[in-house]
């Protein structure tokens, strides 16, 4: 059965262009998905993203809990309302998820893990978390807006009560606040400064309808996915899964070896960084016309890859893709299988788009 | 939806085909395949010259979402391409039926346009599939 999220008849009232997504009815676009993704880099564009799984994980020993369940150090947090991104991994290393950790107090902490992950992710908690006596907590009855663009946080600000708002506006990057019934986290999923306010269901819809009047244009996921990609952020199930560890998807600075920590995977992270993973993840831009896409062979001197997320950038108005290569493959030689013809691509460091503009030397 | 022209004929594909004055037939993608696919960035077109196979694919189209081939509606040698959709593939989201056309087939027959859609029986099938 198709979920609908409660801002859907917003959606459909504003003429989107709706895709199913992980089992969930969202927005595809508005119109041009283009126009949008423009809109987040230049302006401010809101995204809905209910659809993803908030819970919270409450008990005197939530911290020891994560120190176990996620493969980044929650010891980094130590003031309250701070993020930290992670992986949680299988006892082989694999990804099981991507998630956003939000420390609240010490019997209390949040994370929000991916919509299509959503059932697995559950159990896998709720497993690991009986032994720590930690609560798991789904918070259905939230929903959640991404208000993102260099004009976000100033937009959203004027929305909020003057309390709220001086608490909101001193946030730093990675860290999050409650005021006015939201949580209003400094995170998102586009390269783009700005807000991912997670709000009771019964408000959600008067206060996109406030960022719509505010000047906020609504983005569909078609622009999230090619924002996202242009900052260098991975995608679970395309970039990442079961099958690969954290050190062949470009994660490795989200991972933590400290001192006497045992989290779920370590022993496979370990061995695999004192032998080599055997592939990487690289970034591609290709000068010539035409499209990266999922699953199309990229041919190096050591031996073929596949590319993973590949999209036109409309930043940049190029193709720019995430490939997992060989670990051997270097910079020379690089090509892809478009339609039986093989193009040249050049690997480049990532993100690939940075204050709204291309980086140096993509 | 753009109104569709009546002097059009549709394949169920999705392209569109329109006899000029002078004989030559002029090929297309039709509006509802340009929604589909979304924003176009990218147009593969044949070259002045080739000669194509009713049926055969000749073009691509390319969206942020995906990649399409465009089939020809009718045989013949290819005698015109809108060279201007290299710099500006979004006209065919704009322009389906007009400045957004693909190519140009001089035809060696006509008969094979027997077998297109004329525009309400296209429009139908476009309505069916919505469904």
């Amino acid at each position: 059965m198709t979920q609908h999220t409660i801002l859907n008849a917003s959606h459909r009232a504003l003429g989107a262009k709706m895709v199913d997504f992980g089992g969930w009815d969202m927005p595809l676009n508005y119109g041009s998905q283009i126009e949008e993704h423009h809109a987040v880099r230049r302006d401010a564009g809101m995204f809905d993203v209910s659809h993803m799984t908030v819970v919270d994980l409450r008990g005197a020993r939530t911290r020891d809990f994560l120190r176990h369940l996620v493969a980044n150090s929650v010891d980094k947090l130590k003031v309250p309302g701070k993020a930290l991104y992670t992986c949680m991994l299988d006892e082989r290393g694999g990804v099981v998820d991507d998630l956003i950790v939000y420390y609240l107090d010490e019997a209390w902490f949040r994370v929000v893990v991916n919509a299509a992950t959503r059932d697995k992710d559950l159990a896998w908690i709720e497993r690991q978390a009986a032994a720590f006596d930690v609560a798991v907590a789904e918070r259905r009855d939230q929903a959640m807006i991404a208000v993102q663009g260099p004009n976000a946080r100033a937009k959203v600000l004027g929305l909020l009560s003057e309390e709220t708002r001086a608490r909101a506006g001193k946030i730093g990057k990675f860290a999050a606040c409650e005021g006015d019934g939201l949580f209003i986290a400094r995170t998102g999923y586009t390269g783009e400064d700005g807000f991912e306010i997670i709000v009771p269901e019964g408000e959600a819809v008067a206060l996109w309808d406030r960022l719509i009047a505010a000047g906020v244009r609504p983005a569909g996921l078609g622009a999230r996915d090619t924002l996202r990609l242009e900052a260098g952020m991975n995608l679970y199930g395309q970039d990442m899964d079961e099958s690969v560890s954290p050190y062949e998807a470009g994660l490795a600075w989200t991972v933590a070896l400290d001192e006497g920590r045992d989290f779920i995977g370590r022993a496979v992270l370990e061995s695999q960084k004192a032998a080599g993973a055997p592939r990487k993840l690289i970034g591609l831009v290709m000068d010539e016309k035409g499209v990266l896409r999922h699953g199309q062979r990229v041919a190096t001197p050591a031996g073929d890859g596949e590319i993973l997320s590949g999209t036109f950038s409309p930043t940049l108005g190029k193709s720019i893709a995430f490939a997992r290569v060989p670990a051997a493959a270097g910079e020379d030689g690089v090509q892809v299988d478009i339609r039986a013809r093989l193009v040249p691509v050049r690997v480049v460091k990532y993100p690939f788009v940075r204050d709204g503009q291309g980086a140096p030397g993509v | 939806m753009q109104e569709i022209p009546g002097d059009l004929k549709f394949m169920k594909s999705h392209e569109w085909a329109r006899v000029e004055d002078n004989g030559t037939v002029t090929v297309g993608i039709s509006d509802h395949a340009q929604s589909l696919l979304g924003d176009l960035v990218y147009v593969e077109l044949p070259s002045v010259g080739d000669e194509v196979q009713a049926g055969n694919a000749c073009a691509v189209v390319e969206s942020v979402k995906a990649a399409s081939d465009v089939y020809t509606p009718v045989s013949g040698e290819i005698v015109a391409v809108n060279e201007s959709l290299a710099d500006k593939p979004e006209t065919i989201n704009e322009d389906a039926y007009g400045d957004g056309w693909l190519f140009v087939v001089k035809a060696g027959s006509r008969d094979e346009l027997q077998e297109l859609l004329d525009p309400d029986a296209y429009a139908e099938l476009v309505e069916n599939e919505e469904h």
